[in-house]
């Protein structure tokens, strides 16, 4: 590659990481400026885990990832499932095309339109105060499930419809033949469904934003009235904790990733000699 | 033998339709029940009719998105190439950079740009002891726009690289070989062959770009409202959720109709790639 074309590579990244960067580096200032670097020390950190709100919070956005991300991957997968086997286009068609609102539709109108429903079903019933962990639970499944049900079927289409047949014919009933045959072979993108939809549900802000009330912070609710005040380093050290875990994260995914790689070349080579 | 398709086998798909049903398509129902009532729930015309006011924000928020969306498209189309130039390996790790700030959250990303631009930040302090003096820069449109850019611009990246290193290298040099100087061929093959990977990379900036909320207040100091702004404002502060209703209706039509213009733009047979 020519220079010209490096140096350019070079520079969007510096683009894409210079905020971060900047944001790692303040985050260990003693002082409280975001502008001037005094000296070296980790007061932030100490101040953020001193933050019983923003602890709260942290554990509020796991429990809220893991429950709507296990969630939607069931009822995510068994749609898949059952989409696949459907004959009519039509119907078929016209299930992919709902699936597609929320991923098409701009996050605030999703945020929006399920605050309204919840609204007007919480006056309903006459309670003013419906917006909480069950609501923002809904709201998170709701946008998990396009993802898991279209990492899932590309992976129903690619396996043989025989071999459940086979498993049939060979004395499995349905339900066994579905786990011991169709299961396995779907199991990568059930798992990428999964892992998709924990991490969005942990990222995300604006539809969180309308769908909970006061009861139930998440991490990025926090944040959001955090920033609201005057910008402190307390926020950069939250940020870089959170940039170093997802480095990490990303770092073991791939290594577990190049190492069923391996596995699968191995077998393959084996299977061909 | 024919496959056995149980009823059981077809009723597995049910609750994600009960589930959508209640929680994807109600929910639009209920948009246009609220932009279309009065809050006692009498029908009305009065939201629709109240849009007009918002006309010059509308408009801001389709130009600044434009914009943004134009500029992602000129900044990441040559870096989309010149990574899918690279060797495999390096490829993958380029891919993986440019994810990696995605997955920290839009909010702190854009917290981050408003302590770099303000006065006393690290840009102005390195330009004074330069001797070339503070430069207002935040809470000005540039700023917003920037921050749209900066916030999206891996959604730009990542359709046209995928597109590009599809791209069958053998086709680039044939047109090489029958005497395409380089502008040709970036012209006559390149970018149409990248037609796909453009047309979702300028939905997928232009969709969030335009209706953010977050980005234009902190980046514009709340001058420079867009309509994402007006809607926040209506469920969050105000609770006048009939007008909040019928301003995300517009936007949501505003949003469904580029689309459809963007697909007449790009060819038909070949779909987005996302």
């Amino acid at each position: 590659m020519k220079a010209p074309s490096k140096i350019y590579t070079f520079l969007i990244l510096l683009f894409l990481y210079a905020p971060i960067l900047i944001m790692i580096f303040f985050s260990f200032n003693s002082s409280n400026s975001t502008g001037l670097f005094e000296n070296f020390s980790l007061r932030w950190y100490t101040v953020l885990f001193q933050n019983k709100n923003i602890m709260q919070a942290f554990s509020n956005t796991i429990i809220l990832a893991v429950s709507s991300s296990v969630i939607a991957t069931i009822i995510g997968t068994a749609a898949a499932v059952g989409v696949d086997r459907w004959k009519k286009s039509w119907l078929r068609s016209g299930v992919m095309g709902v699936t597609n609102i929320p991923m098409m539709n701009p996050e605030i109108v999703t945020g929006v339109s399920m605050m309204l429903l919840f609204v007007f079903m919480g006056k309903l019933v006459g309670s003013e105060g419906v917006l909480g962990f069950g609501t923002i639970l809904i709201a998170h499944v709701t946008f998990n499930l396009p993802y898991v049900i279209l990492s899932v079927l590309p992976k129903l289409r690619q396996t043989d419809v025989h071999l459940a047949e086979a498993a049939q014919d060979l004395g499995c009933t349905p339900v066994k033949a579905f786990f011991k045959v169709v299961l396995p072979s779907i199991t990568t993108g059930i798992v990428t469904g999964l892992i998709m939809s924990f991490t969005l549900s942990l990222d995300d802000f604006i539809i969180s934003y309308f769908t909970t009330g006061p009861g139930f912070q998440t991490l990025p609710i926090a944040i959001f009235s955090m920033t609201k005040k005057r910008v402190k380093p307390d926020m950069y050290a939250l940020s870089t904790l959170i940039f170093v875990s997802i480095l990490v994260l990303l770092i073991l995914v791939n290594i577990a990733q190049s190492r069923g790689d391996a596995k699968k070349n191995s077998k393959s080579v084996k299977g061909d000699a | 033998m024919k496959r056995k398709s149980s009823l059981g086998s077809r009723l597995v798909a049910s609750p994600y339709i009960l589930w959508s049903a209640l929680f994807i398509i109600a929910p639009m129902f209920f948009v246009l029940y609220y932009s279309f009532t009065t809050p006692s729930g009498q029908f009305t015309f009065d939201n629709i009719m109240a849009l007009g006011k918002y006309t010059g924000i509308l408009l801001r928020s389709v130009w600044f998105g434009v914009l943004a969306t134009l500029i992602c498209l000129v900044l990441a189309y040559p870096f989309a190439y010149f990574i899918s130039q690279m060797r495999l390996n390096t490829q993958q790790t380029m891919v993986a950079l440019v994810m990696l700030p995605m997955w920290m959250n839009f909010l702190i990303r854009t917290y981050s740009w408003m302590a770099i631009l303000q006065d006393t930040g690290i840009i102005n302090r390195t330009l004074e002891k330069i001797g070339l003096g503070p430069v207002h820069m935040i809470n000005t449109s540039g700023a917003v726009i920037l921050g749209m850019v900066y916030n999206f611009m891996p959604y730009m990246i990542l359709p046209l690289y995928s597109v590009m290193a599809k791209m069958d290298k053998s086709i680039i040099e044939a047109a090489q070989d029958l005497g395409g100087n380089r502008i040709n061929v970036v012209r006559k093959v390149i970018i149409p062959l990248s037609m796909p990977g453009i047309a979702s990379g300028l939905t997928m900036v232009f969709v969030p770009s335009v209706s953010t909320f977050y980005i234009s207040q902190k980046l514009g100091g709340g001058s420079f409202d867009l309509i994402g702004d007006v809607i926040e404002r209506q469920f969050q502060q105000s609770y006048n959720y009939n007008l909040g209703a019928s301003l995300s209706l517009v936007l949501m039509v505003l949003i469904l109709a580029c689309m459809a213009f963007l697909n007449k733009f790009t060819n038909d047979e070949e779909g987005m790639v996302i």
